[in-house]
């Protein structure tokens, strides 16, 4: 290992599954290309060891649930020079964040039997709603290679090559058959950011929208095709509040329908 | 494709052992044949090793946004109308790598380029795929900025043209002068006659390296009967349900304003399928990559979207921010400045595009409706 000074890298995370954390570790290969890069200096999935900040990069996964969270992403982003937001919870809030459409003091009254010790926040939001964000990388999980790719161009201070167009572009490039027109499966590639390498339209299943709204998206004319090809509304509200449900467009359509 | 002949030979008579050898002898040569097969829900264009691979007695019924395969009682190994994605793929793919370069000294060095790939052979190639091919060919080789790549993979690649025997309902190539007749760029055109009692193709050269190799498979004259079979086949795939009025279409660059554009732009998902699947949109992004210490770049040609708000983003900003200016530049481009540009039209008539669309805009109907009075 060199002794030039390598730039330090944290890895942080807030309310999340960890599998954008997993996604990080599932680098293998390159993830020992990646540690003579940088210094992993805060990253609790892989290593106990801790160091003090401040951080050159960090990656954010999770998203803002509790009252603790919001001053500890605070902490966070006044110890980081960069602050990259992973993972369609960090980005958008993620699948809890349905509990933005409910009323959250019922969820703990079913479900803990003391309600008491429950210190939460009624709604689960992006890593963005609370403090600034350099780059947001999408999906749920992410891909690993947008993930080193973000993670290069921060390191050799350029843009990342990270499309913000439709699946479908995706679909075409890796020539998939679209579900939708050669099934009628329904499907939001239309509407939703490419990255995923086509994981789902790949094995015969439409776009779950894991990767969230992509630029521009016309949600309203994607959800009147899905009902004429036989989606109920309650389908429709579903298809759009998942993964990325507190998106902003993805939460507008669904809420239109039901 | 070599160039064609200036008289035509006799047509021979394949059968299916016929069109195996054929297959064979092209795989001899060392290319990489490629044809329509079974994939996905869909006939799509893929390495082929033999007449077991393409897709016997399957046809496909296309729509507006709706695709679905249809089995068919005559056993045809040709009638399943178009796939998905056309030769473009083949000819040009979708992420080319135009050079690699590592860090040397206070500089760098390109690295060599790779081998080139195999030269390709193309089996069941369409009329109006044909026509984008050229019109491909034209815009990466006529003018002074020729694309090595292109040219080099359709001068080295063999053709075998098929002659489509029915049009699908997205079809208008009749009105686009484009086909459905098989009549040039191809080094060999067949034309199934498949009936329940006779199953054989009717093959002419239209190249040297064409009758060369047809004459190596040492096939019999096609008689009278059969060629007779394959003229009707040509008449009954001109009878086309959609057009298009190519003249009229001129005009659309004359129309920014018109209130169509808005209603298109309420259903346009912007998604670019359309660019993808036509067969003769050619733009492209360049991509660099490094890797995490930056002592290794390529640079990487992807095909891009004019659907896209990066394609028309420069210092400032996107030009074309709302979808309605995206739709109008993609169809203004196909329909009236290609010819500007080219001296012919953008669009074969293939109908790719509407098939293919997830909410099914139809290109024909957005024409008509902006070109012509009284319809907005």
């Amino acid at each position: 290992m060199s002794e030039r000074k390598r730039p330090k890298l944290a890895v942080w995370k807030f309310s999340s599954c960890d599998g954008c954390q997993l996604t990080m570790l599932d680098c293998e290969d390159e993830l020992l290309a990646l540690t003579e890069e940088v210094r992993i200096s805060y990253f609790l999935e892989a290593t106990r060891k801790v160091e003090k900040g401040p951080y050159d990069v960090s990656l954010v996964e999770g998203s803002i649930t509790t009252p603790h969270d919001i001053k500890a992403i605070r902490e966070v982003r006044k110890q980081s020079k960069v602050l990259i937001s992973i993972g369609a919870c960090a980005t958008a809030g993620g699948i809890q964040a349905l509990r933005n459409f409910r009323n959250v003091k019922e969820f703990i009254r079913c479900v803990y039997a003391h309600p008491e010790y429950i210190d939460t926040l009624t709604t689960s939001t992006a890593i963005s709603d609370h403090v600034p964000v350099d780059f947001e990388l999408r999906g749920c999980p992410v891909n690993k290679y947008q993930m080193l790719e973000v993670l290069n161009a921060a390191l050799n201070g350029r843009k990342p090559n990270i499309p913000r167009h439709s699946q479908c572009m995706e679909c075409k490039e890796s020539g998939t058959v679209c579900r939708m027109v050669a099934t009628g499966t329904a499907c939001l590639g239309p509407v939703t950011q490419a990255g995923c390498g086509t994981l789902c339209p790949g094995k015969d299943r439409g776009c779950y929208g894991c990767f969230g709204p992509m630029e521009a998206p016309n949600t309203a004319a994607l959800a009147a095709r899905l009902s004429q090809l036989g989606q109920s509304g309650r389908d429709i509200r579903r298809l759009f509040h998942t993964y990325n449900a507190n998106s902003d467009a993805f939460r507008k359509e669904g809420d239109n329908h039901g | 494709m070599a160039q064609p002949n200036s008289k035509n030979a006799a047509p021979y008579l394949l059968d299916m052992d016929g069109l195996g050898a054929l297959i064979s002898a092209l795989a001899r040569q060392g290319r990489q044949v490629i044809g329509p097969r079974l994939a996905d829900d869909a006939v799509v264009y893929d390495d082929v090793a033999g007449t077991a691979d393409l897709p016997a007695g399957w046809a496909s019924e296309q729509s507006g946004g709706h695709y679905r395969l249809k089995r068919r009682d005559d056993g045809a190994l040709f009638g399943y109308g178009l796939a998905p994605q056309g030769w473009k793929r083949q000819l040009y793919p979708p992420r080319q790598k135009l050079f690699a370069a590592r860090r040397q000294g206070g500089g760098f060095a390109v690295e060599p380029p790779p081998p080139p790939p195999p030269p390709l052979a193309l089996i069941g190639v369409r009329a109006c795929e044909l026509a984008a091919i050229a019109r491909q060919a034209k815009v990466f080789g006529d003018r002074a900025f020729a694309d090595p790549g292109y040219q080099s993979r359709l001068s080295t690649a063999f053709v075998v043209a098929v002659q489509c025997g029915e049009a699908q309902t997205t079809c208008f190539c009749a009105s686009m002068g484009t086909g459905p007749e098989v009549t040039r760029g191809f080094d060999i055109k067949l034309t199934e006659v498949a009936t329940p009692k006779r199953h054989v193709f009717v093959a002419e050269a239209g190249t040297p390296q064409g009758a060369k190799l047809l004459k190596s498979l040492k096939a019999p004259a096609a008689g009278a009967a059969d060629i007779k079979a394959a003229g009707l086949a040509v008449k009954n795939a001109a009878r086309q349900e959609k057009s298009l009025d190519a003249a009229a279409a001129r005009k659309l660059a004359a129309q920014p304003d018109h209130p169509r554009w808005d209603k298109v732009a309420e259903r346009c998902l912007s998604c670019g399928n359309c660019t993808m699947v036509c067969p003769t949109c050619f733009c492209t992004t360049v991509e660099d990559v490094t890797d995490l210490k930056g002592d290794n770049a390529e640079r990487w040609r992807k095909w891009d979207s004019c659907f896209t708000l990066d394609f028309s983003y420069i210092h400032g900003g996107a030009v074309r921010t709302e979808t309605r200016s995206r739709y109008r530049q993609w169809i203004t481009h196909k329909l009236s400045t290609w010819v500007d540009q080219f001296g012919e039209q953008g669009c074969v008539g293939c109908g790719r595009c509407v098939t293919w669309c997830p909410v099914g805009i139809d290109i024909t109907e957005e024409a008509a409706a902006i070109t012509t009075q009284g319809r907005s």
